[in-house]
């Protein structure tokens, strides 16, 4: 599912060049419940943004469900980003001013699907969280837990083969946390591949393979 | 589908707009104000220049006037402070020697106080004795009957031709003048014409007689009081050129220096009409300078606006960009949405504008309303579609360059602003 070779990036700050990923070998296979660790600064979240399509690596190379992910421009990327990937982000990153099924919907809105139909199936994922009575809320009259577990709707409705989720229980309590890693664990069990970033010790224990991050490379 | 998705990026927008309802009327009064001011000043340029140019219709354009005066230096053993007089054979001469010369009249005007007489009624009117020409240098327009003839100056007859007012006033407007008659100190005249004038309306409170007549029974000898001249499609050189002979001959035949401003006064309308024209070109050049600076005003309110609605968005941008969005698609979403607040803004203005300006002219000719300075106030409707549609295009341009911005942002750098 996910082949990083000799992945290197660094980042200019100032005059000086920092040096964040420092050569990442790492094979994930398709329907892995994969947590990555690491402290802050340990090139955890530039990794995910890479993998995500979000950010660009400067060397090596990276293969998604065996596409070359290399030098794609704006178009290209947005068309993997909505195709094979939904994103779980720590702060939810709800749009504010749509409501609970808006929100849902908006990565169909992308792949030109149908209002109606959009509404349909965005209904069905907010079902599936548990959320269907809060369909007409907007995210500002929702709990953190409900607005994750939104958030968590609208990265599965476009039937991902892959969920990136940067520090998804970041921003809840211990209880909705519980409740959230259950949700990734359904969705694992359909066989989508799930990868979260944390430094949480029991999140990651609750993942089939730990991954740890330190200084730009992996610890084993 | 290519249409639900467009009806789907009109929602996005209408939201947008609809979120944020004060930033998007202070965006659309920038663009208003600058079409509103525009239309306004053009409308109130052109009325200005449509009154001067009324108040030229009065008399032709190519004409030139000739008036008496005293000479002011001594020549050719003459002393200085002779009146100059002219007579027929002035009007002779520039007949005859001046080349160019069209239509050419005198004027003879009556000394006193007099009264103008029909039966027991007892008027003040202006009389003016003419040549047939007359009727040409003040665009003297019949409605009923003629204007002096060729005949009554041979002749010497005693016929007049009345304007207008001076009809109603002596025989009211129903009835008829024509055959009636008209004493002018002491001398019945036979009324064989009425005339309308475009001009002022003291133009037809006139009297014309055949300045012949008048010479003869008011003890004229042949004197001539004023001359004047149409000068055909002569352009400004040429009636330059005309003026200089007309000068000259009348300074050779009345002994008075060529340099001599004060021993005759010519007036060239012509001269006049295109120092009038100039004054416009300028006008309209200041109203041009003025109008563009609102547009451009309203382009950089709507720029402005555009980069703060950009900035603003850079998070939901970055957030739309996570979920699969083109950067197309965000940067149409944007421009459409500065187009369409342009385009709305801007023709409400151009309408108000444009309202305003024929409530006004609707208001001036209801209520009779005539100034010197104002006149039939009209937009040229070209004009102000093409800066409502520099407007459309400074807005669209003014959203395209921050959303082009926006959109190179790295969407987690954007999500995290």
């Amino acid at each position: 599912m996910i082949q990083l070779k000799q992945i290197h990036k660094s980042y200019q700050v100032g005059t000086n060049k920092l040096d964040v990923l420092k050569g990442i070998d790492l094979d994930i296979d398709q329907g892995e419940f994969v947590s990555i660790m690491g402290s802050s600064g340990s090139g955890k979240s530039t990794l995910m943004n890479i993998m995500g399509i979000l950010d660009e690596y400067d060397e090596g190379d990276y293969y998604l469900d065996n596409t070359h992910i290399k030098g794609l421009n704006e178009t290209r990327s947005a068309y993997f980003r909505n195709r094979m990937i939904g994103f779980v982000f720590q702060s939810f990153n709800l749009l504010p001013f749509k409501n609970a099924v808006e929100n849902v919907a908006l990565p169909l809105y992308y792949q030109k699907v149908p209002r109606k139909e959009r509404q349909k199936i965005a209904l069905e994922y907010l079902d599936m969280v548990g959320l269907k009575a809060w369909a007409e809320h907007l995210p500002t009259e929702m709990s953190g837990g409900q607005q994750q577990r939104v958030a968590i709707a609208r990265a599965l409705v476009t039937q991902p083969k892959l969920i990136l989720a940067d520090e998804p229980t970041g921003a809840l309590d211990s209880t909705t946390s519980l409740e959230v890693m259950d949700l990734f664990k359904q969705v694992n069990d359909q066989g989508i591949t799930v990868l979260i970033v944390t430094h949480e010790n029991d999140i990651s224990a609750m993942t089939n393979r730990i991954i740890r991050l330190k200084d730009g490379l992996i610890e084993n | 589908m290519a249409r639900l998705i467009d009806i789907d990026k009109w929602q996005e927008i209408f939201g947008s707009i609809r979120r944020h309802k004060l930033r998007t009327f202070l965006t659309a009064l920038s663009v208003w104000w600058g079409i509103f001011m525009l239309v306004l000043l053009l409308g109130a340029g052109k009325g200005l220049q449509n009154s001067v140019e009324h108040n030229f219709k009065d008399d032709a354009i190519n004409s030139l006037w000739i008036y008496r005066g005293t000479t002011s230096e001594p020549y050719k053993g003459l002393k200085s402070g002779r009146r100059i007089q002219f007579d027929n054979s002035d009007y002779d001469l520039l007949r005859e020697q001046i080349e160019g010369v069209d239509k050419l009249t005198g004027r003879y005007y009556l000394g006193g106080e007099y009264f103008v007489k029909h039966k027991e009624k007892s008027l003040s009117f202006d009389v003016r004795t003419v040549h047939p020409d007359h009727q040409f240098l003040e665009n003297t327009i019949m409605i009923e009957g003629r204007f002096i003839n060729d005949i009554d100056i041979k002749e010497y007859r005693k016929v007049c031709a009345i304007g207008q007012l001076v009809k109603e006033e002596f025989f009211g407007e129903d009835k008829d003048a024509i055959g009636e008659y008209i004493n002018v100190k002491g001398i019945d005249y036979k009324v064989v014409g009425v005339y309308f004038d475009e001009g002022h309306e003291n133009e037809m409170r006139k009297i014309y007689l055949p300045i012949t007549t008048a010479q003869k029974v008011y003890e004229g000898e042949g004197r001539i009081h004023q001359l004047m001249f149409t000068m055909g499609d002569a352009n400004l050189k040429e009636t330059q050129r005309i003026e200089a002979a007309v000068k000259n001959q009348l300074a050779t035949k009345h002994k008075f220096s060529p340099d001599d401003e004060q021993a005759i006064y010519v007036s060239n309308e012509f001269e006049d009409y295109k120092e009038f024209q100039m004054v416009f070109a300028f006008i309209n050049s200041f109203i041009w300078f003025v109008g563009i600076g609102s547009i451009i005003a309203g382009v950089i309110g709507v720029s402005n606006i555009m980069l703060i609605v950009v900035k603003d968005r850079t998070k939901e941008i970055g957030v739309r960009k996570a979920m699969g969005a083109t950067p197309w698609s965000i940067i149409s979403m944007i421009v459409q949405e500065a187009i369409f607040i342009t385009s709305i803004a801007g023709y409400t203005g151009m309408i108000t504008g444009i309202g305003l300006i024929y409530g006004v002219n609707t208001i001036m000719v209801e209520n009779n309303i005539e100034t010197e300075f104002f006149r039939n106030p009209e937009v040229d409707l070209y004009v102000v579609l093409i800066a409502f549609f520099i407007l459309i295009v400074a807005g669209a341009l003014s959203g395209l360059i921050p959303a082009i911005q926006a959109v190179r942002i790295n969407p987690v750098i954007a999500m995290k602003s």
